[in-house]
């Protein structure tokens, strides 16, 4: 499925930016929040994963039904696992495109890697 | 130290360009003194110069600089082993503002507008400016607390309240802008004279005005209140001056010194009925300035090319905005005040920024007694402060002028009466409005004079008084002032030829105003409502920290003071 | 054990809101309650797993070291390198920053703040059209009508709209809540939205489009607009039109909904200039949403010392600014810097990944209490004292108010601003002696 990704701040995101090696950040970021029709149309269950690509890299995320999205959008907390799928182009103003960006999404049963994990090859 | 041989001006002191050594000792001028030696023979020497207006420090000042990378660019210098890096041409950042006022024999200057709410952001820029002494003046024109007090007549409570503020910004004096208009911006509207209702307070300006006009002088304060007039900026406006001085005769001045200065009267002494028929109404004024001895006055002089207008005259600056299409920063303070920035650039062949140029000069020719009327561009208002060798130049000599006026647009010599003034200051005259007037006005005792016990700063400029005649050698005059030959503050020469050698901090005063305990407590039960209710802050986090004046100097005033000893 | 004690109107230095009515109760040199703070805030002050020592990286293994060595180690980083990035200082005290622009002046360094991947857009868009602006306090008092656009304070800023404006009461707002209109326009419906008197659904890119279709409708030029503009129907653009038109004072509070979109500083431009033009039919005032507590106070600090508020390179001996080329992720997406110092803020995490990437080729200095993806990849680490809660200093609202922080409870780790004096004295030593041996 094709959809549009935005990234943003949430509740739980923000208590643990501060202790993001913990497990509690883990797990209110490594998150990809989907619209119910998507959500279903993709076979989804809760816990079930999410693996997401786009021209810039690929993550996977744990699906969550989210209510207030609208079908085709993608949300995920801002943070480490989101900028997988951000590229490095700043259209001259200094700031990447975090938000809008195009992406596949497709059920996976891959786990989702940890925050020691998502670093480990860039030398971590 | 010793500085040998000068051609000294020190008006305050009665000396007119006497030939005589000065000496400084422990940072303070002296009848004697050992130690480093400057050659001073045959040149011009001055106290150091005391600019009471100008916007250097704060809010306003930093929205500036955020909102004009062009600007930031201008004046751009490397660090060197004694300087932080200098940038920007009308809103240079901090370190330039102490240089570039070091190299011109400035050794003071007064931030001219900082709402108490704001006051801790100003002290972290003054702080940051090097070399010179500061203030900053405290808004309390449009304070919900002041027109209550004005409301209810309860002149007591006011006078606490005006000391309780200066206390809480750690400000110098009692800034007016626009009296009512802060407010009534609030709402998107403004007053439009001195009589009109402030919506929603039940007060008028001309109330507002008489009433922290005694109350400054219930305190005693060093400096009387400092006002920018309402209507500001307008064409016609010139009534509106006169009207708000009328106001003021009556009231009895605490201090030997006036009972209003009135800022940047450049901007007021407009005649006319709108852009079309714009002319000078700065005869008119000098006349009531020459006739009276309340009031005194700053030039606000305008000059062609960039500046950056900042005011807490928000609606003015809407209006610039919507003049120019400019860009546009507004910026309210809740409960006390509104302020505007717009860039802006004078034209001479523009009829209107021509007859302004014109008026600013007609004002300092025509006002015949320089002690009432300091020398100012309301920088970076009418021009940055880099340019006041160009205005001095201007009241000096007549053919600059004429060369001037010939650049103009054609119209300046039938709008304004400035071609026909012969007057040439001389240098008692800039003297006075660049040191000992400034410095008296702002009631500064050790400042803008070279006698025993003064501050000892002192400007030595290279020229010879006894030879120039600044009248044809302009453009050399204009050169020396630029870069004085030595800037001396606090004895410790800190500029040589444009050059600067040290930096030391320069100490911020502001006024410590005792009142009676009984008024205060009053006060505080208001002050306490208000925070719990209308403010979004907690009182306890309002006042400005110690720790935001590492050089701090406070004067004391206040009931229980005597008042101080004539000044000359 | 000492006794318990209690700091009333404690500043919260967590997010741009500063909020400074915390009640925080210490007792044995450990924050033991703290109260009025949101979730957020009392997550920070209560504190967490820290950093306990400074740290150098040998043999690909972070080992612990003295202050001292670290400080040389970090010190030596910077003068090795040609054009160092020194990055972050979003969550630490203005007092701080400041001797890190001295730090950055002294080693020709490029320095940047976490407002190039937030609000720098807003930045941008100020400079080309400048800010119609309020402290927090006047839209509480006044504020009839209030749009957010692009955020979500419901999660981002807690206690924004308690204090400050959705429910805020003030002199002439006695009704709060009920008294005012509030717009929502996001992409999605947010906790923010459900709250809205309207809630306004956009498609994602085009906050753009929808800013100029207002604007038309504010100017009387409706003939011009399609049926639909981003996903909005005419009509709905029509009604909000008028409903910013008939405010008697309008707020508009953005998010990084619209810096981080496409059109990015342009719909920051654009959203000023409809501000600016509704100004001639009521009164309205536009403010960001400023994220960390203090991303705007070294903003201002930058400004008043460098004339620039971001991306500030001083490699030249003097301040450029050219945003785009100066940016802490175009200089590492270019390759163009060879060592960084990264403080107060967490560049690993918070870049693309594509852009970390660079950080992982160059020796990276890390100035933070907490251990975060910046650490993994940290030649040097370098805990300290948490600015806010065990050091003073100032920060500066998201309103551009600034506070005093206050220092809660004592520490053993030096401030962020000691240890910056520390690598500068370092700088200064090792340039001296090797002045010295070449001499």
């Amino acid at each position: 499925m094709l959809a549009t990704m935005i990234s943003g701040r949430t509740l739980a995101q923000g208590a643990g930016c501060e202790s993001k090696m913990s497990p509690d950040f883990f797990k209110a970021v490594a998150l990809c929040h989907l619209s119910e029709r998507d959500f279903k149309s993709l076979g989804l269950s809760e816990g079930k994963n999410v693996l997401l690509k786009n021209e810039f890299g690929q993550v996977v995320l744990t699906a969550k039904m989210d209510a207030g999205l609208p079908e085709s959008i993608v949300f995920i907390p801002m943070g480490p696992w989101a900028n997988v799928l951000v590229g490095k182009e700043t259209g001259g103003c200094g700031t990447p495109h975090f938000k809008g960006l195009e992406v596949d999404v497709a059920a996976t049963n891959s786990p989702v890697l940890n925050i020691c994990e998502l670093f480990s090859d860039m030398g971590a | 130290m010793i500085i040998k041989g000068g051609i000294v001006y020190d008006p305050a002191n009665g000396i007119y360009g006497e030939e005589m050594d000065l000496f400084v000792d422990q940072g303070r001028m002296a009848e004697q003194a050992k130690g480093e030696e400057i050659d001073a023979r045959g040149l011009l020497v001055m106290p150091g110069g005391v600019d009471a207006h100008s916007h250097i420090a704060g809010k306003k000042v930093n929205t500036g600089r955020i909102m004009r990378p062009d600007d930031s660019r201008q004046g751009t210098q490397s660090r060197t082993s004694v300087c932080r890096p200098s940038t920007g041409y009308t809103v240079p950042n901090c370190y330039a503002m102490g240089y570039r006022y070091a190299r011109m024999g400035y050794t003071t200057a007064f931030e001219a507008a900082t709402p108490i709410l704001e006051a801790r952001h100003t002290h972290e820029e003054l702080a940051e400016i090097p070399i010179i002494d500061k203030g900053a003046l405290t808004l309390f024109g449009s304070n919900w607390q002041v027109m209550e007090c004005v409301r209810d007549k309860d002149l007591s409570k006011l006078a606490a309240y005006v000391a309780w503020g200066l206390r809480a910004a750690r400000g110098y004096g009692v800034k007016i802008v626009n009296p009512g208009g802060g407010e009534a911006w609030g709402f998107g509207g403004n007053v439009k004279g001195i009589n009109d209702t402030v919506p929603g307070f039940d007060v008028t300006p001309a109330e507002i005005i008489r009433g922290l006009a005694k109350a400054n002088e219930m305190l005693h304060l060093p400096h009387s209140i400092h006002l920018h007039f309402n209507n500001l900026g307008k064409p016609g406006n010139y009534t509106t001056a006169i009207e708000t001085l009328d106001l003021l005769r009556d009231i009895k001045p605490s201090r030997m010194r006036q009972i209003v200065h009135v800022t940047h009267m450049q901007f007021s002494a407009y005649g006319g009925t709108s852009w079309r028929d714009f002319e000078s109404k700065a005869p008119v004024i000098a006349d009531y300035f020459n006739n009276h001895n309340h009031a005194t006055m700053d030039m606000g002089q305008l000059l062609f090319g960039s500046a950056t207008t900042m005011t807490a005259d928000a609606p003015l600056e809407y209006g610039n905005a919507r003049l120019t299409h400019n860009k546009w920063s507004n910026h309210d303070i809740e409960l006390e005040e509104s302020s505007g920035v717009v860039p802006m650039t004078y034209f001479r062949k523009m009829l209107v920024n021509a007859v302004q140029w014109a008026i600013g000069l007609e004002l300092a020719l025509l006002v015949k007694d320089p002690w009432k009327i300091l020398m100012t561009t309301d920088s970076p208002n009418g021009s940055p402060f880099v340019n006041y060798p160009e205005v001095i130049t201007l009241l000096m000599s007549k053919p600059k002028r004429d060369a001037e006026m010939a650049t103009l647009h054609e119209q300046v010599p039938k709008r304004t009466t400035l071609a026909g003034i012969e007057r040439e200051l001389d240098w008692t005259d800039i003297a006075i409005m660049t040191r000992a007037a400034p410095a008296r006005i702002l009631g500064l005792q050790d400042k803008g004079h070279l006698g025993t016990g003064a501050d000892g700063d002192v400007t030595v400029y290279n020229l010879r008084p006894e030879e120039v005649d600044a009248s044809q050698d302009h453009a050399l005059v204009k050169k020396a002032l630029a870069n004085a030959l030595y800037t001396i503050k606090g004895g410790v020469v800190v500029s040589k030829e444009g050059q600067i050698l040290a930096t030391p901090p320069g100490r911020t005063f502001w006024v410590d105003a005792a009142v009676p305990p009984a008024d205060a407590d009053r006060l505080m039960l208001d002050l306490e409502d208000k925070f719990a209710k209308y403010y979004s802050i907690q009182l306890s986090n309002y006042a400005v920290q110690d720790a935001y004046l590492p050089h701090a100097k406070a004067i004391r005033a206040g009931l229980p003071v005597e008042p101080l000893p004539e000044v000359a | 054990m000492s006794e318990a004690t209690l700091i009333k109107d404690a500043v919260c230095s967590f997010c741009g809101c500063l909020c400074d009515d915390i009640d925080v109760e210490v007792e044995g040199g450990k924050v033991q309650r703290v109260k009025h703070a949101c979730r957020l805030g009392s997550s920070k002050i209560m504190g967490h797993g820290r950093i306990e020592s400074p740290m150098i990286r040998k043999e690909g293994v972070l080992v612990a070291c003295s202050f001292q060595e670290a400080y040389d180690r970090a010190a030596q980083i910077l003068l090795m390198a040609n054009k160092p990035l020194m990055y972050g200082w979003a969550s630490t005290s203005c007092e701080a920053g400041k001797k890190g622009i001295l730090l950055a002046e002294e080693v020709g360094a490029v320095f940047d703040t976490t407002a190039t991947v937030c609000h720098g857009p807003s930045v941008i868009g100020i400079e080309e059209k400048g800010l119609p602006g309020a402290t927090l306090g006047q839209v509480k008092n006044r504020a009839d009508t209030i749009v957010f656009w692009g955020c979500n304070p419901a999660e981002a800023h807690p206690r924004h709209s308690l204090r400050y404006s959705s429910n805020a009461c003030g002199r002439f707002t006695p009704q709060g809540r009920k008294g005012r209109k509030i717009i929502v326009v996001d992409v999605r419906e947010t906790r923010t939205a459900k709250n809205a008197d309207k809630f306004i659904s956009i498609t994602p890119g085009c906050d753009y489009e929808v800013i100029s279709a207002l604007r038309m409708l504010v100017a009387g030029k409706g003939d011009n607009v399609p049926e639909e503009v981003g996903g909005v129907s005419k009509a709905d653009l029509a009604d909000l039109a008028a409903t910013l038109k008939a405010a008697k004072f309008g707020a508009v509070f953005f998010g990084l909904g619209i810096t981080h979109s496409r059109g990015r500083y342009k719909n920051i431009d654009n959203a000023l200039s409809l501000v600016a033009e509704l100004n001639q039919h009521s009164k309205f005032v536009i403010m960001p949403m400023r994220g960390h507590y203090n991303v705007g106070g070294i903003g201002q600090v930058l400004a008043w010392s460098s004339g620039y508020p971001m991306s500030v390179d001083f490699a030249r001996g003097m301040p450029y600014f050219n945003p785009g080329e100066t940016a802490a992720c175009d200089l590492l997406a270019r390759g163009d810097t060879d060592a960084a110092m990264v403080i107060a803020a967490d560049a690993v995490s918070n870049f693309p990944r594509t852009t970390a990437q660079a950080l992982a080729k160059i020796p990276v200095i890390q100035i933070d209490p907490y251990e975060n993806p910046t650490t993994l990849l940290s030649e040097v680490v370098i805990p300290c004292a948490i600015a806010g809660v065990e050091a003073e200093g100032t920060a500066y609202r998201m309103d551009g108010l600034a506070l005093r922080l206050r220092k809660m409870v004592d520490s053993g780790f030096p401030s962020d601003e000691e240890i910056l004096i520390g690598i500068l004295e370092s700088v200064q030593k090792q340039r001296l002696l090797k002045a010295n041996e070449e001499a």
